[in-house]
């Protein structure tokens, strides 16, 4: 026990600094003595779940597992590696598509899921009209499964279909891979439920010109260090999920060089880059699958509190824990409260959806809000809230990520690595920014603003990690 | 001359940050020249041209050159770039209006102890929070199971770290009183409790013989139970031990099981330090006792007579004895007393199961009552700060009890004048008595230093002034209200 001496024989040098929690009378009394108190805002958390997260703290594997589970999510280096189809990467079969969040059936889906999975059915060619598609879904004619379950991750709907393009990502650092499908822009998109000709016409563009541009321009490049990219647009205003104007910049930067090189028609590297250009958020798809490939880094780690995975299907919110295996932990899908465009009223806004807030679980996204000033308009409108927002994310967060810095902050790392122990102690919720689908399929963004994640997947997740934990031994209170 | 060339991949850092890095570490001694850019081709066409060699680096990538005497000089200028690349490690300036909602989140280098005092079924949790903080804890929180203490104290000790507690309501670390604790001057004496009103006492009788304190470091009731194996008491011991301002350890506790009990001598046995052990139970001396023993073993002078105020009570017509106490070891150590003197004396301390009180059901015989047994503290301030169930008890006692004996503890966080709330009900039972010409005395244990917050002259005129008899010395007090409740002859 006399391993570390130092720290304790520090306690009797002198009136020491002092952390209450409890008794309010207690921390009034040192201030009284004049002793330096930091009081803690303390309340207690979630109904039911005392003796879980005490069965949690006494895991002997939990502080090691958590500190792994950090490390890695921290020390992940994605890169971009190439395309792929998700015929190809993920083996998708004709029949089959992929969606984001967690599973969930055609009876249960919500308009934009329904819209974009009849736009891939479309695409595909397994049904000649949209009533078709719907009918042949509704009979259950279509397999459908989570983009997390096949390496993937999917903006809003999430909705992959096996024909469809896909970048590579690549975690250098610890060799796994995940994927996602280009980003098509704004107004009416699959993603968003939409699937007129217009959109069909637009995914066989992205397929037969953009992918193979692409493909063209990372054979030339080798790889792209996803990393660097969103540590120099957070420095540059984006915080990733809700603005990635600067990292959109970035990623058009880096390729035009190779697109000129690359003896492709000139009229079509042209309209490449007209198209990136058009959408701030192209580069989304990229830094999707880069936080995945960060956070499944995470996974499978016995004992761990840390959350690898949120996720909503228009209709729940899930989250996996890096200690709980595959297991989904649910709650219903909040519909988001933000900025509408004009035109549009909160009954137009559909539940939360898309596996967009893997950006929050790596740490960035409404994690790292104080980054983005220019979109404080989406969460109140004043800088301050944007600060606010970051900070208390170090609450429920167990570490800072060294190269993900945020310069109001003096450069602190953003937070990272959500425990989930944390959220339930203090009932402080992962700050979400996101964008809001239109309730009815094909309507396309109708808005964006900030979502709460339902409490109760985090409890549940708490208890059943509480579960797997080695009991406390049999002392009932004395 | 030697030059150190390496290629981070991946690192990146704005100009500014890089340009300022650049020149901290060529300010280094022995330190030609230091480049610290990403490697874009400007900085590239640069590096050449002051003749570094790189080789395959982008402009995502972080470039490290220093031309520097020796490998020596080049090790000090790599620290000092690890050091001016870290991330800031004070907390970032400007005002926060986020409040810190867990013990670790508000935990930073300037602090090094918490404080909880949460509801016993999630101390454990914060407890663990803080220890994994690097911060020492003092845990006030009752009502913690017995095999959390346990896990809580096996990972104090893997990581370096004390716990004080569960239910420790008092410590005194240099000079700052945490939980219940009196303002007792500064001196020799370390104590390490396992109980905390019997520390309080301890520490006010040596303050009233003239002897000060360093610290008092609780440790828990149950610390020396052969479950948790004394490990905070061990710990606490070798940290007054350490400490050059504490030349004489007591350590106060109820007999420890006996493989705790040995490993506490041996750890003694090896300190330069003398330790009083001083054990509590039936047929050993009483704290006052003990304070006397501390008190010449440092060289001081124990008084002739402890203080007291008013008029000490001559026994009369023998009757009930009502001990009713907020200081589970005050009420212990007056049960003793009872009990070597009176008959089926019944309590809810130190007895044996079939003498055993639980509750505030109706009670008959000699009873004494510690109010703030874990029983009474759930969802309750203790009595210590709220006295209202004491003085229901007191009005529901008075007709037929011969004596009241109560205590009355001062100090930091203890209520902010007691005398004032008892004197009243103290004034109306004692007319009531002698309206019905009852007899009936008050005799009060009164737990307060010079320095008290609550004035202790102040305290013992207030009750003297209501009809009491008030004593410093709890077994004097105690010992005294037997003697009423036994008869005279």
């Amino acid at each position: 026990m006399s391993d570390t001496p130092v720290r304790s024989t520090m306690l009797l040098d002198g009136a020491p600094g002092v952390v209450t929690a409890g008794v309010e009378l207690l921390s009034a009394s040192l201030i009284a003595q004049g002793v330096d108190v930091t009081p803690v805002d303390w309340r207690p958390p979630v109904e039911g779940t005392a003796a879980a997260l005490a069965r949690i703290a006494a895991d002997p594997r939990r502080a090691e597992a958590n500190r792994t589970a950090v490390e890695r999510i921290v020390t992940a280096e994605p890169h971009w590696v190439g395309m792929t189809t998700a015929r190809e990467a993920l083996g998708l079969e004709r029949g089959q598509f992929l969606h984001a969040g967690p599973p969930i059936d055609w009876e249960r889906a919500s308009g934009p899921l329904r819209g974009a999975l009849i736009g891939a059915m479309l695409l595909e060619g397994l049904a000649d009209t949209p009533e078709q598609a719907e009918s042949i879904a509704a009979r259950g004619g279509v397999e459908l499964a989570p983009c997390h379950h096949h390496r993937a991750v999917g903006p809003m709907a999430g909705v992959v279909s096996p024909s469809m393009p896909m970048f590579v990502i690549e975690n250098l650092a610890h060799g796994n891979r995940a994927h996602a499908t280009l980003n098509e822009g704004l107004g009416k998109v699959l993603r968003y439920g939409a699937f007129g000709p217009e959109v069909i016409e637009r995914l066989r563009w992205m397929a037969d010109v953009l992918a193979p541009a692409m493909a063209a321009a990372i054979a030339d490049l080798g790889t792209l260090d996803l990393r660097a990219m969103v540590t120099q647009a957070l420095q540059m205003g984006d915080e990733l999920h809700n603005r990635n104007r600067a990292a959109s910049a970035l990623f058009v930067r880096a390729i035009v060089p190779s697109l000129l090189e690359a003896g492709l028609d000139p009229k079509d590297v042209a309209d490449v880059v007209r198209f990136i250009n058009g959408n701030e958020h192209f580069f989304l798809n990229l830094g999707m699958p880069a936080a995945k490939a960060a956070t499944d880094a995470a996974r499978d780690l016995p004992g761990s509190s840390v959350v690898v995975a949120m996720a909503r299907n228009g209709t729940d919110f899930g989250i996996q824990l890096a200690g709980t295996g595959d297991r989904w932990f649910t709650g219903p899908a909040q519909v988001p409260s933000g900025l509408l465009f004009s035109g549009f009223t909160e009954a137009d806004a559909n539940p939360d959806i898309g596996d967009s807030t893997i950006m929050e679980t790596s740490g960035v996204g409404g994690f790292a809000m104080a980054a983005a000033p220019a979109i404080v308009g989406f969460i109140g409108g004043r800088a301050s809230d944007a600060l606010r927002a970051t900070r208390s994310m170090y609450g429920i967060t167990l570490g800072e990520h060294p190269h993900h810095r945020i310069p109001i902050l003096e450069f602190r790392g953003s937070p990272v690595g959500i425990d989930a122990t944390r959220v339930v102690r203090t009932g402080v919720l992962p700050a979400v920014n996101t964008g809001i689908a239109g309730r009815i399929a094909g309507t396309g963004q109708v808005g964006a603003g900030l979502v709460t994640p339902p409490l109760e997947a985090f409890r549940d997740a708490v208890l059943a990690l509480a579960e797997l934990a080695p009991p406390l031994g049999g002392g009932s209170p004395a | 001359m030697i030059d150190h060339v390496e290629v981070r991949a991946g690192h990146y850092a704005d100009s500014v940050t890089l340009m300022q890095v650049s020149n901290e570490v060529a300010r280094i001694d022995g330190v030609d020249a230091a480049i610290v850019a990403m490697a874009t081709e400007l900085n590239r066409e640069l590096l050449l041209g002051m003749g570094f060699v790189i080789d395959g680096a982008g402009p995502d990538d972080l470039v490290v050159a220093i031309r520097a005497a020796d490998d020596q000089v080049v090790g000090a200028a790599l620290a000092a770039l690890a050091a001016a690349m870290s991330p800031p490690s004070a907390t970032p300036s400007g005002p926060s209006d986020v409040r810190p909602r867990t013990v670790s989140q508000a935990a930073d280098p300037s602090r090094r102890l918490a404080l909880i005092s949460v509801p016993g079924e999630h101390a454990f949790v914060e407890a663990i929070d803080a220890l994994e903080a690097g911060l020492d804890v003092m845990l006030f929180s009752d009502n913690v199971p017995v095999a959390q203490e346990v896990v809580l104290k096996e990972r104090a000790a893997a990581l370096g770290g004390l716990v004080m507690g569960p239910d420790a309501g008092t410590a005194l670390v240099a000079g700052v009183g945490l939980g219940f604790a009196n303002v007792v001057r500064p001196g020799p004496v370390g104590v390490v409790a396992a109980s905390g009103t019997g520390a309080q006492l301890l520490t006010c009788l040596l303050d009233a013989a003239g002897v000060g304190v360093s610290h008092v470091l609780g440790v828990g009731g149950r610390d020396v139970t052969e479950a948790v194996g004394g490990v905070s008491t061990l710990r606490a011991l070798e940290l007054l031990a350490a400490d050059p301002g504490t030349q004489h350890i007591v350590v106060l506790a109820k007999p420890p099981a006996p493989g705790v009990a040995d490993r506490i001598a041996q750890t003694a046995g090896r300190m330069s330090t003398p330790v009083t052990l001083a054990l509590l139970g039936e047929g050993r001396p009483d704290l006052t006792q003990r304070a006397a023993e501390v008190v010449r073993a440092v060289g001081g002078q124990v008084p002739s007579e402890w203080p007291t105020w008013g008029v000490r009570p001559a026994p009369g017509p023998a009757g009930r004895l009502v001990g009713l106490f907020s200081g589970g070891t005050l009420c212990a150590e007056a049960t003793l007393v009872a009990d070597a003197s009176l008959d089926g004396v019944r309590a809810n301390v130190v007895v044996e199961e079939r003498r055993r009180v639980q509750g505030l059901g109706p009670l008959d015989g000699h009873v004494l009552i510690d109010l703030g047994e874990d029983e009474f503290t759930r969802g309750r301030p203790h009595p210590m700060i709220d006295q209202r169930l004491r003085l229901d008890r007191i009005r529901a006692e008075a007709s037929t009890a011969r004596v009241l004996l109560l205590d009355v503890v001062l100090g930091h966080a203890a209520h902010p004048d007691p005398a004032a709330e008892l004197a009243p009900v103290l004034e109306e039972v004692l007319r009531d008595a002698a309206s019905e010409g009852r007899p009936l005395d008050v005799v009060i244990s009164l737990c307060g230093s010079r320095g008290d917050p609550q004035g202790l002259e102040r305290q013992a005129e207030r009750l003297v002034a209501a009809g009491a008899f008030v004593a410093l010395s709890n077994a004097e007090a105690a010992r005294c209200a037997v003697a009423i409740a036994g008869g005279a002859g």
